[in-house]
């Protein structure tokens, strides 16, 4: 294959990957989208092979990893799309650190200079520090979100914090950046030591980087290191002069960065103090102080008035997810609907653990996606709807974020106080992530139904005459 | 123009530049109920670095460099097949209101 048809090829995918990206704009556009993304991967892998040695034995390796990818996606929970997506992008770090001590080990092969030209050999560096950091970054993010903390303190979901944590992250970064110089600058022969050394350091700063941000902030941990990812791929295509790989790099890379931001906008935090972790740990101490009275209901109580209601906005939140009540909530849902009652959903962009989950989940339990609304779309509907019926969400209906001076003040949050009539599901007055208490529980029009999500909807629907 | 070579980096960085610029449009486009099968299917794509695998696999010699080759390409491989996989089974869950039924 001539080098000019291989590189019309990989312009072809990188432009099918781009349509990929742009078909998600909307559901229906979305699963045409993912087979142009196949394609586009198709025709890179069939190129690459056109131009390899070694067919026999790459095939085999790609038959190995597809089986294991096909068994995963196939029965993988959606609830565990979280980890999985953890899982892989710890994958994407690890291949990207192999790929460049295969060029550092015998660049002719890559069609890069033998030694490594200087320009190379930075380009590796970075690739090389980002893509480990994405592996042991992403191995501990898997930790945590498959709640492995009993195994090691590592994988704990609590921030992980001890003192001078970030002038040792500093100092560690430091001397990655100086074993990267003396790689870079090393005589041919000698480069081996300061590149191993720097890729050591950059698993460990993985780590430690990773560590001390809780597990509220796993959506924007997620995000983040999905960027991490793509600018790995994007900096190994540096280093093999392959165009192909800096443009899905590229794509993945601002996509990642990009739902780091919403994320990070989503909870009212920036995305330093996000890096510099220690969120949500000894807040939560402070918060029950007084007891203010409530008003409690029964499954029984909810019925009649969702029976009776014109209009529900059902606002779910992680608690729905973990008693897997969606199924149950989708039935109340349809016998709601059956009445005549108008029900729709209101998702916050973290309602889930990570970027739209909760869509997701809602999808599985074949909620209609066109019921399903952003916040944005229907904020302003709250004010002319009977009852707002809040399923295991906490801080993302906490009015408190429109008060100033309060600690969650300007967070957007669901206007659910905004409805004529407040039903809240919680297993207990416990406060959410966020550690402080939630005017919400108290107002007047409000009513709390105490119980795991699962049970309590089951009874309202079997209440639901 | 003159045409005196331009430099692989220099390329390589117009290349990086425009696929940032076009990631950042097209990223903002993605409807929000979506941005989970986004993440799964940019992961899907950035396993093109399997392509970097293949070469370090297939460059002739048998030796360390190889080894390390043929196992990105198991590693990339996993997160092709499971990322477009999952996206495609995230995707099909994705309906539209079915015909309600009114009492």
């Amino acid at each position: 294959m001539s080098p000019n048809l291989v590189a019309l090829s990989y312009l072809a995918a990188s432009v099918l990957f781009i349509l990929a990206l742009k078909g998600l704009s909307n559901p229906l556009s979305a699963r045409r989208g993912n087979r142009f993304g196949i394609a586009g991967m198709v025709l890179a892998v069939l190129t690459t092979l056109a131009i390899t040695r070694r067919v026999d034995l790459t095939l085999l390796a790609l038959g190995a990893g597809g089986a294991i990818g096909w068994l995963v996606a196939r029965r993988v929970q959606m609830t565990q799309m979280p980890e999985l997506v953890a899982a892989m992008h710890s994958l994407v770090g690890l291949a990207a650190v192999l790929i460049a001590i295969a060029v550092v080990n015998n660049p002719t092969a890559f069609g890069v200079g033998d030694p490594v030209p200087v320009g190379n050999r930075v380009e590796l560096f970075i690739g090389t520090f980002v893509g480990a950091m994405t592996f042991s970054g992403s191995v501990i993010a898997f930790g945590k979100l498959a709640g492995l903390g009993r195994l090691t303190r590592l994988f704990s979901s609590a921030p992980v914090v001890f003192r001078g944590q970030q002038v040792v992250n500093l100092t560690l970064a430091i001397a990655m950046i100086g074993l990267g110089v003396s790689f870079v600058l090393a005589p041919p022969g000698a480069q081996w030591l300061s590149f191993f050394a720097m890729t050591a350091v950059a698993f460990v700063l993985g780590v430690l980087v990773i560590i001390p941000i809780g597990g509220a902030d796993m959506p924007v941990v997620i995000s983040m290191l999905n960027s991490y990812s793509g600018w790995a791929a994007s900096g190994i295509g540096f280093s093999l002069n392959n165009p192909l790989l800096i443009v899905a790099g590229s794509l993945v890379g601002s996509s990642g960065a990009i739902l780091s931001y919403i994320m990070c906008k989503a909870m009212n935090r920036s995305f330093f103090s996000v890096i510099l972790g220690g969120f949500g740990a000894a807040e939560g101490a402070a918060a029950a102080t007084e007891q203010k009275s409530f008003r409690s209901g029964s499954p029984e109580d909810v019925a009649f008035l969702l029976g009776n209601a014109e209009s529900v906005i059902i606002v779910p939140g992680y608690g729905l997810a973990v008693a897997r009540a969606q199924h149950a909530v989708k039935e109340m849902a349809q016998k709601l609907s059956a009445k005549g009652v108008t029900v729709r959903y209101a998702i916050h962009p973290v309602a889930g653990r990570m970027p739209g989950h909760m869509n997701v989940l809602l999808a599985e339990a074949e909620v209609p996606y066109d019921q399903v609304l952003e916040m944005d779309e229907i904020n302003g509907e709250f004010g002319g709807t009977d009852i707002a019926f809040v399923l295991g969400a906490n801080d993302v209906v906490n009015p408190l974020a429109e008060q100033r001076g309060s600690p969650i003040y300007g967070m957007p949050i669901l206007e659910a106080h905004k409805a004529r009539t407040v039903v809240v599901n919680k297993r207990s007055m416990a406060s959410g992530y966020a550690g402080i208490d939630n005017p919400l529980f108290y107002m007047d029009k409000t009513m709390m139904v105490f119980g795991d999500a699962k049970k309590v909807v089951e009874d309202i629907v079997k209440a639901i005459e | 123009m003159p045409t005196a070579t331009v430099d692989p980096l220099v390329m390589n960085l117009m290349v990086f530049v425009l696929a940032v610029f076009v990631g950042y449009h097209v990223v903002w486009n993605v409807t929000p109920a979506l941005h989970t099968p986004l993440m799964s299917v940019t992961n899907a794509i950035s396993s093109v670095i399997v392509v970097g695998a293949i070469l370090a696999a297939g460059s002739g010699r048998m030796d360390s460099g190889t080894m390390l080759g043929f196992i990105a390409v198991v590693l990339a491989a996993i997160n092709t097949f499971g990322g477009f996989l999952v996206t495609q089974r995230m995707l099909a869950m994705f309906k539209k209101k079915e015909p309600r039924a009114k009492p």
